[in-house]
């Protein structure tokens, strides 16, 4: 019975102790004991199984009190170490946050909590949310659960920034996970780990407490094993925060509820731009399977243009550094963090040298584009053009939902890569994001769903983009390719 | 545009962020191919184009003029506010000394 509960996912949880069948402790033990037995993988930053047992009591307790129990009632979860959790270190995966333990409670993992669920641990991830791989952690990186089928162990990537909470819940350490989305960094990790991502619409998700990257682009989602728990989920995570001046003051839909894979009447884009030169053959033809299942579902194809995509990556490599730099301003060795302070040096030396020991290399780089792109004389032909071509990118997709309802394409330009396959070339980690960093330029619900294993055996996934405040359109087209896909593939469990 | 390594080392000046000569050197190439790499954004013709500053669209929101309306977000918390300090004296950070 135990090793049963781990391969259950949120909403059979949920089910299973509302009606009694397993008590919220229960399952709390047996994803600690998971976790307990995986620190090979590297998932967890900090793990906190006393606070998933206390969770999972409160649950039992009020059950047994006849209460009405929440969304996520008795579900222990991974929290990506981005979320500020009240006395429980936060990091964001960087030594300059080493120690810091905040003394509030970010607004979506709040959320999680007064809906039932429950802390497993903090799970690692890319330095400050930079990167594609989870190997600019300072703890180490995450290593991929999956592995070639053609008995090559070399440890693989989990993707990133969400590397920990993908390998995790791919893994069975936890049904479902936090991350977040700043250029693909739900979705990317997703479809390399075989499992199902959704960034919601920007301004759903509450950025209150959540360490910041990219304001204007910074988007938390859950991470979960099917559709539905991510809908689930969502619905506990989001809604309208007065502490986020672009939290969006609208009520939350009951996703779940209206989860309907009945595609008749719906029209789905296909964007001629994304059929790059020399993408991969087997991401192609997961491609055109996924137009087989949407079409079987009922609904019509069309081929959309989004004109300019290939500059999205640009320009995003512009804004989102340019608001990092801006962003980490903050962390000076005064008031939190790290300090170094060498021998006799002042104030301005401090600053330089905390940030110098505290920031990991990519975290060094992209800050210094950041300035430079903002410093006088190069703002306006850096940042404001990227501004500019960012306006245009949105106008694509505007044009597009006027011919269709949904957008179908693939989360990846590859399957995982082998950790250090990348690491040393950043423009080739940062192609990766490619087909995913549009629809965060647009601020647009966006979801990856597993399509299929490539011809080694690794999952790919699928991605469906959808128009502003639509994520009912985006977890109905990723219900009628889950359904078709029966992709039920898991890693073995060699760690 | 490119940069050279004096460039780097005002960069990272501006970072303030501290960076020995041989940094500043590895640096110089790594910066260049990726400002050569979005420097294509330059063809784009954007004649007329606003550049973005709300990605969705919504009115800036005021807040009631209530102190401390949300306890999250307000005062009387010294105690919080310095949990993390890395150096304190009483209810103030602790830096090194600014003004001789």
């Amino acid at each position: 019975m135990m090793s049963d509960i781990t391969d259950l996912g949120v909403a059979a949880i949920r089910e299973g102790v509302v009606s009694g069948d397993f008590s919220a402790a229960e399952v709390a033990e047996a994803f600690n004991a998971n976790v307990a037995k995986a620190k090979v993988l590297n998932a967890f930053i900090v793990e906190t199984p006393e606070k998933a047992i206390a969770a999972a009591k409160v649950v039992d307790a009020d059950r047994a009190a006849g209460k009405i129990l929440g969304k996520m009632a008795g579900v222990p979860i991974g929290m990506k170490d981005l979320f500020c959790t009240e006395g429980v270190q936060t990091t964001a995966a960087s030594h300059i946050l080493e120690g810091f333990v905040p003394t509030y409670e970010s607004t979506v993992s709040a959320n999680l909590w007064k809906a039932g669920a429950g802390m497993l641990g903090k799970l690692n991830l890319d330095q400050f949310a930079m990167g594609s791989s989870n190997e600019t952690s300072y703890f180490g990186n995450v290593i991929s659960p999956w592995r070639k089928g053609d008995g090559d162990n070399a440890p693989l990537a989990p993707g990133g920034s969400s590397g920990g909470s993908a390998a995790a819940v791919s893994a069975r350490l936890c049904p479902a996970a936090t991350g977040t989305d700043t250029g693909g960094s739900i979705r990317q990790p997703a479809a390399f780990a075989g499992i199902t991502g959704i960034k919601p619409t920007y301004g759903r998700c509450s950025r209150w407490g959540i360490v910041a990257f990219a304001s204007s682009l910074d988007q938390a989602g859950p991470m979960a094993r099917d559709v539905r728990d991510c809908a689930i989920m969502l619905e506990a995570m989001a809604g309208f925060d007065a502490k986020d001046s672009t939290s969006l003051d609208l009520p939350v839909p009951e996703w779940e509820a209206h989860l309907n894979s009945d595609l008749r009447g719906k029209k789905v884009g296909i964007p001629r731009e994304y059929r790059m030169d020399g993408t991969d053959a087997d991401i192609l033809g997961s491609w055109d399977k996924g137009i087989a299942w949407l079409k079987d579902a009922g609904a019509e194809i069309v081929d959309i243009s989004l004109p300019h995509t290939k500059y999205a990556l640009p320009a995003y490599y512009i804004i989102a550094p340019a608001e990092a730099s801006s962003n980490l301003a903050r962390y000076d060795g005064v008031r939190y963090g790290l300090r170094d302070l060498p021998d006799g040096s002042g104030l301005q030396d401090m600053y330089a040298a905390t940030r110098a020991a505290g920031f990991g290399p990519e975290v060094r780089r992209r800050i210094m584009i950041g300035t430079y792109v903002l410093s006088a004389g190069f703002y306006d032909a850096y940042f404001t053009q990227a501004a500019k071509v960012r306006t245009l990118i949105k106008r694509d997709f505007a044009e597009a939902f006027a011919q269709c309802d949904v957008i179908l394409a693939p989360t990846t330009p590859t399957a995982a890569f082998a950790l250090g396959d990348k690491s040393d070339d950043p423009l080739a980690m940062y192609l990766n994001d490619v087909f995913a960093v549009p629809a965060s330029l647009a601020g647009l619900p966006a979801m990856s769903v597993p399509a299929g294993l490539n011809k080694d055996g690794l999952p790919l996934g699928l991605q469906v983009i959808g128009n502003e405040l639509d994520e009912q359109g985006v977890l109905n087209a990723g219900l009628a390719i889950e359904k078709r896909a029966g992709f039920v593939a898991r890693p073995g469990e060699w760690w | 545009m490119s940069v050279d390594k004096e460039t780097v080392i005002k960069i990272a000046k501006l970072s303030r962020i501290a960076i020995s000569d041989s940094e500043a050197s590895a640096m110089v190439g790594e910066l260049n191919g990726i400002l050569g790499w979005v420097e294509q954004l330059g063809e784009v013709d954007v004649t007329g184009v606003e550049p973005m500053t709300a990605v969705i669209g919504i009115d800036g929101r005021m807040r009631d003029d209530i102190v401390n309306a949300d306890p999250l977000t307000g005062g009387g918390v010294p105690e919080k506010i310095l949990a993390n300090a890395p150096a304190k004296e009483g209810n103030f950070f602790g830096v090194p000394k600014v003004i001789e």
